[in-house]
Protein backbone atom coordinates (compact mmCIF):
# COMPACT_ATOMS: atom_id res chain seq x y z
CA UNK A 1 0.00 0.00 0.00
CA UNK A 2 1.17 3.23 -1.03
CA UNK A 3 1.98 6.59 1.45
CA UNK A 4 -0.61 8.18 0.21
CA UNK A 5 -3.43 5.47 0.88
CA UNK A 6 -1.75 5.00 4.45
CA UNK A 7 -2.49 8.40 4.93
CA UNK A 8 -5.79 8.78 3.70
CA UNK A 9 -7.41 5.52 5.56
CA UNK A 10 -5.17 6.97 8.72
CA UNK A 11 -6.22 10.31 8.50
CA UNK A 12 -9.97 9.35 7.90
CA UNK A 13 -10.05 6.82 10.73
CA UNK A 14 -8.48 8.67 13.18
CA UNK A 15 -10.39 12.03 12.06
CA UNK A 16 -13.69 9.97 12.61
CA UNK A 17 -12.12 8.62 16.05
CA UNK A 18 -11.03 12.01 16.79
CA UNK A 19 -14.94 13.49 15.71
CA UNK A 20 -16.39 10.96 17.70
CA UNK A 21 -15.17 11.99 21.06
CA UNK A 22 -17.39 15.15 20.61
CA UNK A 23 -20.07 12.77 22.36
CA UNK A 24 -18.95 13.33 25.38
CA UNK A 25 -19.88 16.77 25.24
CA UNK A 26 -23.53 17.21 25.80
CA UNK A 27 -23.85 20.48 24.18
CA UNK A 28 -22.66 18.66 20.47
CA UNK A 29 -23.72 15.69 21.00
CA UNK A 30 -27.02 16.16 18.53
CA UNK A 31 -24.47 17.75 15.55
CA UNK A 32 -22.34 14.27 16.46
CA UNK A 33 -22.56 13.47 12.69
CA UNK A 34 -21.50 16.36 11.23
CA UNK A 35 -18.49 16.72 13.32
CA UNK A 36 -17.20 13.16 12.78
CA UNK A 37 -17.86 13.67 8.89
CA UNK A 38 -15.68 16.96 8.77
CA UNK A 39 -13.52 15.52 10.81
CA UNK A 40 -12.76 12.43 8.51
CA UNK A 41 -12.34 14.99 6.45
CA UNK A 42 -9.76 17.12 7.45
CA UNK A 43 -8.24 14.18 8.29
CA UNK A 44 -8.52 12.63 5.10
CA UNK A 45 -6.71 15.92 3.67
CA UNK A 46 -3.66 15.97 6.59
CA UNK A 47 -3.34 12.29 5.93
CA UNK A 48 -3.25 12.89 2.51
CA UNK A 49 -0.31 15.67 2.35
CA UNK A 50 1.55 13.63 4.65
CA UNK A 51 1.70 10.60 2.68
CA UNK A 52 2.68 12.71 -0.28
CA UNK A 53 5.31 14.74 2.54
CA UNK A 54 6.59 10.92 3.54
CA UNK A 55 7.15 9.63 -0.08
CA UNK A 56 9.80 12.98 -0.90
CA UNK A 57 11.03 12.58 2.65
CA UNK A 58 11.97 9.58 4.88
CA UNK A 59 12.30 10.88 8.30
CA UNK A 60 9.82 10.19 11.46
CA UNK A 61 10.87 13.21 12.94
CA UNK A 62 9.87 15.41 9.67
CA UNK A 63 7.16 13.09 9.01
CA UNK A 64 5.49 14.05 12.79
CA UNK A 65 6.41 17.85 12.39
CA UNK A 66 4.83 18.59 9.15
CA UNK A 67 1.71 16.26 10.24
CA UNK A 68 1.42 18.10 13.39
CA UNK A 69 1.64 20.74 11.56
CA UNK A 70 -0.97 20.48 8.95
CA UNK A 71 -3.24 19.13 11.90
CA UNK A 72 -2.69 22.29 13.74
CA UNK A 73 -3.66 24.36 10.35
CA UNK A 74 -6.75 22.54 9.40
CA UNK A 75 -7.86 22.37 12.93
CA UNK A 76 -7.43 26.16 12.75
CA UNK A 77 -10.00 26.45 9.56
CA UNK A 78 -12.20 23.59 11.05
CA UNK A 79 -12.01 26.00 14.22
CA UNK A 80 -12.62 29.01 12.46
CA UNK A 81 -15.49 27.78 10.78
CA UNK A 82 -17.30 26.51 13.74
CA UNK A 83 -19.12 28.29 16.11
CA UNK A 84 -20.60 26.61 19.67
CA UNK A 85 -22.43 29.41 21.65
CA UNK A 86 -21.28 31.98 19.26
CA UNK A 87 -17.71 31.00 20.26
CA UNK A 88 -14.92 29.17 18.34
CA UNK A 89 -13.66 26.05 19.93
CA UNK A 90 -10.19 26.83 18.94
CA UNK A 91 -8.41 25.19 22.00
CA UNK A 92 -10.76 22.23 21.73
CA UNK A 93 -10.45 21.23 18.12
CA UNK A 94 -6.79 22.18 17.16
CA UNK A 95 -4.92 20.97 20.66
CA UNK A 96 -6.28 17.34 19.34
CA UNK A 97 -6.11 17.90 15.61
CA UNK A 98 -2.03 18.73 16.27
CA UNK A 99 -1.87 15.16 17.99
CA UNK A 100 -4.21 13.79 15.25
CA UNK A 101 -1.65 14.95 12.63
CA UNK A 102 1.46 14.01 14.19
CA UNK A 103 -0.10 10.48 14.97
CA UNK A 104 -0.53 10.46 10.88
CA UNK A 105 2.62 11.91 9.94
CA UNK A 106 4.46 9.26 12.24
CA UNK A 107 2.50 6.50 10.90
CA UNK A 108 3.18 7.38 7.14
CA UNK A 109 6.44 7.42 7.85
CA UNK A 110 6.83 4.02 9.21
CA UNK A 111 4.59 2.23 7.18
CA UNK A 112 3.43 1.48 3.59
CA UNK A 113 5.94 1.47 0.39
CA UNK A 114 6.87 4.74 -1.45
CA UNK A 115 5.41 5.47 -4.68
CA UNK A 116 7.18 4.80 -7.94
CA UNK A 117 10.25 7.45 -8.44
CA UNK A 118 9.52 10.47 -10.80
CA UNK A 119 11.15 10.18 -13.91
CA UNK A 120 13.95 12.00 -14.53
CA UNK A 121 14.86 13.81 -17.94
CA UNK A 122 17.24 11.98 -19.85
CA UNK B 1 85.23 -25.45 15.39
CA UNK B 2 82.69 -24.81 17.80
CA UNK B 3 79.17 -23.48 16.57
CA UNK B 4 77.42 -21.04 19.40
CA UNK B 5 73.71 -21.56 20.38
CA UNK B 6 72.27 -18.52 18.49
CA UNK B 7 74.40 -19.77 14.85
CA UNK B 8 72.68 -23.49 15.68
CA UNK B 9 69.28 -20.98 16.23
CA UNK B 10 69.70 -19.19 12.96
CA UNK B 11 70.33 -22.35 11.18
CA UNK B 12 67.68 -24.31 12.29
CA UNK B 13 65.33 -21.21 11.42
CA UNK B 14 66.76 -20.59 7.87
CA UNK B 15 66.85 -25.06 7.89
CA UNK B 16 62.43 -24.31 8.51
CA UNK B 17 61.96 -21.63 5.69
CA UNK B 18 59.81 -23.13 2.58
CA UNK B 19 62.21 -23.42 -0.23
CA UNK B 20 60.28 -21.43 -3.23
CA UNK B 21 62.90 -22.35 -5.53
CA UNK B 22 61.14 -22.63 -8.96
CA UNK B 23 58.39 -20.41 -8.01
CA UNK B 24 57.44 -17.11 -8.59
CA UNK B 25 57.25 -15.92 -4.78
CA UNK B 26 60.27 -14.59 -2.79
CA UNK B 27 59.86 -15.21 0.84
CA UNK B 28 59.70 -12.36 3.40
CA UNK B 29 58.69 -13.08 6.76
CA UNK B 30 56.36 -15.75 8.74
CA UNK B 31 53.22 -14.28 9.78
CA UNK B 32 51.09 -17.43 11.57
CA UNK B 33 51.24 -20.37 12.34
CA UNK B 34 48.52 -22.79 12.77
CA UNK B 35 47.31 -26.83 12.65
CA UNK B 36 47.28 -26.83 8.98
CA UNK B 37 50.77 -25.13 8.13
CA UNK B 38 52.60 -21.79 8.44
CA UNK B 39 51.41 -18.12 6.45
CA UNK B 40 54.05 -16.48 4.95
CA UNK B 41 54.40 -12.51 3.48
CA UNK B 42 56.03 -13.18 0.09
CA UNK B 43 56.59 -10.76 -2.95
CA UNK B 44 55.07 -11.96 -6.00
CA UNK B 45 58.21 -10.78 -8.38
CA UNK B 46 56.05 -11.38 -11.44
CA UNK B 47 52.91 -9.23 -10.82
CA UNK B 48 55.06 -6.97 -8.19
CA UNK B 49 52.96 -7.33 -5.02
CA UNK B 50 52.46 -9.17 -1.80
CA UNK B 51 50.89 -12.13 -1.28
CA UNK B 52 49.38 -14.39 2.11
CA UNK B 53 51.33 -17.84 1.29
CA UNK B 54 51.11 -20.78 3.19
CA UNK B 55 53.06 -24.05 3.48
CA UNK B 56 50.86 -26.94 4.13
CA UNK B 57 51.88 -29.91 6.31
CA UNK B 58 49.72 -32.38 3.71
CA UNK B 59 48.91 -32.61 0.28
CA UNK B 60 46.15 -30.83 -1.30
CA UNK B 61 43.13 -32.57 -2.25
CA UNK B 62 41.12 -31.43 -5.08
CA UNK B 63 38.81 -29.24 -2.90
CA UNK B 64 41.05 -26.67 -2.82
CA UNK B 65 40.16 -26.06 -6.34
CA UNK B 66 36.83 -25.98 -5.34
CA UNK B 67 37.78 -23.34 -2.79
CA UNK B 68 39.66 -21.05 -5.72
CA UNK B 69 36.75 -20.91 -7.26
CA UNK B 70 34.48 -19.08 -4.57
CA UNK B 71 34.24 -15.59 -5.65
CA UNK B 72 32.80 -13.49 -2.80
CA UNK B 73 33.77 -10.25 -0.83
CA UNK B 74 34.16 -11.41 2.72
CA UNK B 75 35.90 -14.62 0.64
CA UNK B 76 39.97 -14.27 0.71
CA UNK B 77 40.70 -15.26 -2.51
CA UNK B 78 43.28 -17.52 -3.87
CA UNK B 79 46.01 -16.67 -6.48
CA UNK B 80 47.45 -20.40 -6.91
CA UNK B 81 48.23 -23.61 -5.82
CA UNK B 82 51.26 -25.33 -6.24
CA UNK B 83 54.28 -27.94 -5.09
CA UNK B 84 57.61 -27.19 -3.04
CA UNK B 85 60.68 -28.87 -4.08
CA UNK B 86 60.03 -30.85 -0.85
CA UNK B 87 56.94 -32.09 -2.07
CA UNK B 88 55.07 -29.83 0.31
CA UNK B 89 52.10 -28.41 -0.67
CA UNK B 90 51.46 -23.90 -0.82
CA UNK B 91 48.66 -21.54 -1.87
CA UNK B 92 49.09 -17.81 -2.34
CA UNK B 93 46.11 -15.66 -1.50
CA UNK B 94 45.73 -11.63 -1.16
CA UNK B 95 47.50 -10.51 1.82
CA UNK B 96 44.77 -8.86 4.21
CA UNK B 97 45.99 -6.15 6.35
CA UNK B 98 43.68 -5.96 9.75
CA UNK B 99 42.96 -7.59 12.98
CA UNK B 100 42.31 -11.45 13.71
CA UNK B 101 38.80 -11.44 15.35
CA UNK B 102 39.93 -12.42 18.57
CA UNK B 103 42.21 -9.33 18.72
CA UNK B 104 39.29 -6.87 17.23
CA UNK B 105 37.12 -8.08 19.41
CA UNK B 106 39.33 -7.59 22.66
CA UNK B 107 39.19 -3.40 21.39
CA UNK B 108 35.26 -3.68 22.45
CA UNK B 109 33.78 -2.75 19.42
CA UNK B 110 30.17 -2.00 19.70
CA UNK B 111 27.33 -5.15 19.47
CA UNK B 112 25.94 -3.67 16.08
CA UNK B 113 29.45 -3.92 15.04
CA UNK B 114 30.25 -7.44 16.28
CA UNK B 115 26.93 -8.23 14.48
CA UNK B 116 28.13 -6.76 11.77
CA UNK B 117 31.22 -9.18 11.39
CA UNK B 118 28.80 -11.95 12.08
CA UNK B 119 26.81 -11.07 9.30
CA UNK B 120 29.26 -10.94 6.96
CA UNK B 121 30.70 -14.42 7.96
CA UNK B 122 27.70 -15.91 7.39
CA UNK B 123 26.80 -14.40 4.10
CA UNK B 124 30.49 -15.61 3.14
CA UNK B 125 29.47 -19.10 4.62
CA UNK B 126 25.68 -19.07 3.08
CA UNK B 127 27.46 -18.41 -0.59
CA UNK B 128 30.04 -21.25 0.11
CA UNK B 129 27.29 -23.73 0.71
CA UNK B 130 25.72 -22.79 -2.43
CA UNK B 131 28.68 -23.77 -4.13
CA UNK B 132 29.20 -27.10 -2.21
CA UNK B 133 32.33 -26.07 -0.41
CA UNK B 134 31.97 -26.04 3.74
CA UNK B 135 34.56 -24.47 6.11
CA UNK B 136 35.19 -26.82 8.58
CA UNK B 137 37.60 -24.97 10.89
CA UNK B 138 35.64 -21.09 11.32
CA UNK B 139 37.25 -19.88 14.70
CA UNK B 140 37.93 -16.44 15.07
CA UNK B 141 41.53 -16.58 14.23
CA UNK B 142 39.81 -17.43 10.46
CA UNK B 143 38.26 -14.56 10.40
CA UNK B 144 40.07 -10.66 9.69
CA UNK B 145 38.48 -7.54 10.31
CA UNK B 146 40.34 -4.94 8.01
CA UNK B 147 41.12 -1.63 8.69
CA UNK B 148 38.33 -0.16 6.91
CA UNK B 149 35.82 -2.49 8.27
CA UNK B 150 36.33 -5.23 5.59
CA UNK B 151 35.92 -8.92 6.68
CA UNK B 152 37.55 -11.70 5.47
CA UNK B 153 36.84 -15.65 5.83
CA UNK B 154 40.23 -17.26 5.53
CA UNK B 155 41.58 -21.26 5.51
CA UNK B 156 38.53 -22.76 4.06
CA UNK B 157 39.13 -26.41 4.90
CA UNK B 158 40.05 -29.17 3.26
CA UNK B 159 39.56 -32.85 3.94
CA UNK B 160 42.45 -33.15 6.30
CA UNK B 161 40.95 -30.55 8.79
CA UNK B 162 39.41 -31.62 11.49
CA UNK B 163 38.27 -28.51 13.18
CA UNK B 164 39.07 -26.72 16.34
CA UNK B 165 37.55 -28.08 19.28
CA UNK B 166 35.07 -25.43 21.29
CA UNK B 167 34.10 -24.66 17.45
CA UNK B 168 33.75 -27.81 16.15
CA UNK B 169 30.69 -29.40 15.59
CA UNK B 170 30.03 -32.88 17.14
CA UNK B 171 29.00 -34.15 14.16
CA UNK B 172 30.31 -37.65 13.01
CA UNK B 173 30.58 -36.40 9.39
CA UNK B 174 31.04 -32.54 8.77
CA UNK B 175 28.87 -30.43 6.61
CA UNK B 176 26.23 -27.09 6.28
CA UNK B 177 25.15 -27.58 9.50
CA UNK B 178 28.89 -28.08 11.16
CA UNK B 179 29.06 -24.58 9.80
CA UNK B 180 26.27 -23.32 11.51
CA UNK B 181 27.53 -24.87 14.70
CA UNK B 182 30.93 -23.16 14.25
CA UNK B 183 29.08 -19.98 13.46
CA UNK B 184 26.73 -19.87 16.40
CA UNK B 185 29.72 -20.56 18.39
CA UNK B 186 31.93 -17.74 16.43
CA UNK B 187 28.86 -15.20 17.59
CA UNK B 188 28.92 -16.64 21.38
CA UNK B 189 32.83 -15.65 21.11
CA UNK B 190 32.72 -12.09 20.19
CA UNK B 191 29.63 -11.48 22.52
CA UNK B 192 29.91 -9.25 25.33
CA UNK B 193 29.26 -10.61 28.68
CA UNK B 194 25.97 -8.54 29.32
CA UNK B 195 24.23 -9.44 25.95
CA UNK B 196 19.97 -9.67 25.68
CA UNK B 197 18.91 -13.38 26.44
CA UNK B 198 17.74 -13.52 22.32
CA UNK B 199 21.07 -12.99 21.53
CA UNK B 200 21.93 -15.53 23.32
CA UNK B 201 19.62 -18.18 22.23
CA UNK B 202 21.22 -18.00 19.42
CA UNK B 203 23.97 -19.03 19.34
CA UNK B 204 22.63 -21.51 21.66
CA UNK B 205 20.71 -22.87 18.84
CA UNK B 206 23.14 -22.72 16.67
CA UNK B 207 25.28 -24.36 18.92
CA UNK B 208 22.50 -27.30 19.52
CA UNK B 209 24.50 -31.07 19.96
CA UNK B 210 21.57 -32.25 18.27
CA UNK B 211 21.84 -30.96 14.34
CA UNK B 212 18.13 -31.20 13.36
CA UNK B 213 17.63 -28.48 16.22
CA UNK B 214 20.03 -26.31 14.83
CA UNK B 215 19.30 -23.61 11.58
CA UNK B 216 18.96 -25.18 8.64
CA UNK B 217 21.60 -23.33 7.33
CA UNK B 218 23.47 -20.46 7.70
CA UNK B 219 20.93 -17.88 6.44
CA UNK B 220 18.65 -18.76 8.69
CA UNK B 221 20.96 -17.99 11.38
CA UNK B 222 21.47 -14.48 10.06
CA UNK B 223 17.16 -13.72 9.64
CA UNK B 224 17.58 -14.51 13.21
CA UNK B 225 19.79 -12.29 13.85
CA UNK B 226 18.22 -10.06 11.85
CA UNK B 227 14.96 -10.21 13.88
CA UNK B 228 16.88 -9.46 16.80
CA UNK B 229 17.83 -5.96 15.73
CA UNK B 230 14.92 -5.36 14.40
CA UNK B 231 13.47 -5.40 17.67
CA UNK B 232 11.37 -8.43 16.41
CA UNK B 233 10.58 -11.58 18.39
CA UNK B 234 13.75 -14.68 17.29
CA UNK B 235 12.85 -17.95 16.45
CA UNK B 236 15.38 -18.90 18.75
CA UNK B 237 13.82 -17.90 21.89
CA UNK B 238 9.91 -18.26 23.47
CA UNK B 239 10.39 -14.92 25.59
CA UNK B 240 8.77 -13.95 28.70
CA UNK B 241 5.14 -12.02 28.17
CA UNK B 242 6.79 -9.29 30.09
CA UNK B 243 9.84 -9.32 27.78
CA UNK B 244 7.36 -9.23 25.09
CA UNK B 245 5.63 -6.29 26.15
CA UNK B 246 8.63 -4.40 27.12
CA UNK B 247 10.42 -5.61 23.29
CA UNK B 248 6.57 -4.14 22.00
CA UNK B 249 7.26 -0.95 24.39
CA UNK B 250 10.49 0.28 23.40
CA UNK B 251 9.94 -0.36 19.29
CA UNK B 252 6.72 1.14 19.52
CA UNK B 253 7.64 3.94 21.61
CA UNK B 254 6.79 6.98 19.90
CA UNK B 255 3.36 5.95 18.69
CA UNK B 256 2.70 4.81 22.55
CA UNK B 257 4.16 8.53 23.24
CA UNK B 258 1.85 10.24 20.47
CA UNK B 259 -1.38 7.91 22.32
CA UNK B 260 -0.49 8.87 25.72
CA UNK B 261 -0.31 12.64 24.62
CA UNK B 262 -4.04 12.36 23.11
CA UNK B 263 -5.13 11.01 26.05
CA UNK B 264 -3.73 13.88 27.66
CA UNK B 265 -4.88 16.34 25.64
CA UNK B 266 -8.13 15.01 25.75
CA UNK B 267 -7.98 14.42 29.67
CA UNK B 268 -7.17 18.32 30.01
CA UNK B 269 -10.06 19.27 27.75
CA UNK B 270 -11.85 17.11 29.54
CA UNK B 271 -11.04 19.14 32.76
CA UNK B 272 -10.80 22.60 31.91
CA UNK B 273 -14.58 22.87 30.78
CA UNK B 274 -15.40 21.22 34.05
CA UNK B 275 -14.07 23.76 36.02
Amino acid sequence: MNKILVGLLCGVILGAIDGATAWFYPEVRSMLTGIMVGSSIKGLIVGVLTGWFANKVQSTTWGVVVGSAFGLLFAFLVAAMSSVNGRHPYLEIMLPGFVVGAIVGFLTQRTGTQGPATKGAL
Amino acid sequence: MEISDSVLDHLRHVAALPDLTGTRYELETEIGRGGMGVVYSARDRQLDRRVALKVLDFALAGEAQLIARLEHPAIVPIHETGTLPDGRAFYTMKLVAGARLDHYVAGSPSLAERLRVIRRVGEALAYAHTRGAIHRDLKPQNVMVGQFGEVYVMDWGVDAVAGTPEFRAPDARLDQRSDVFALGALLQSVLPESVPPALRAIAIKAMSSDRAARYPDASALLADIDRFEQGLAVEAWSEPLWHRLRRFGSRNAVMLWLLAAYAAVRLLLFFLRTF
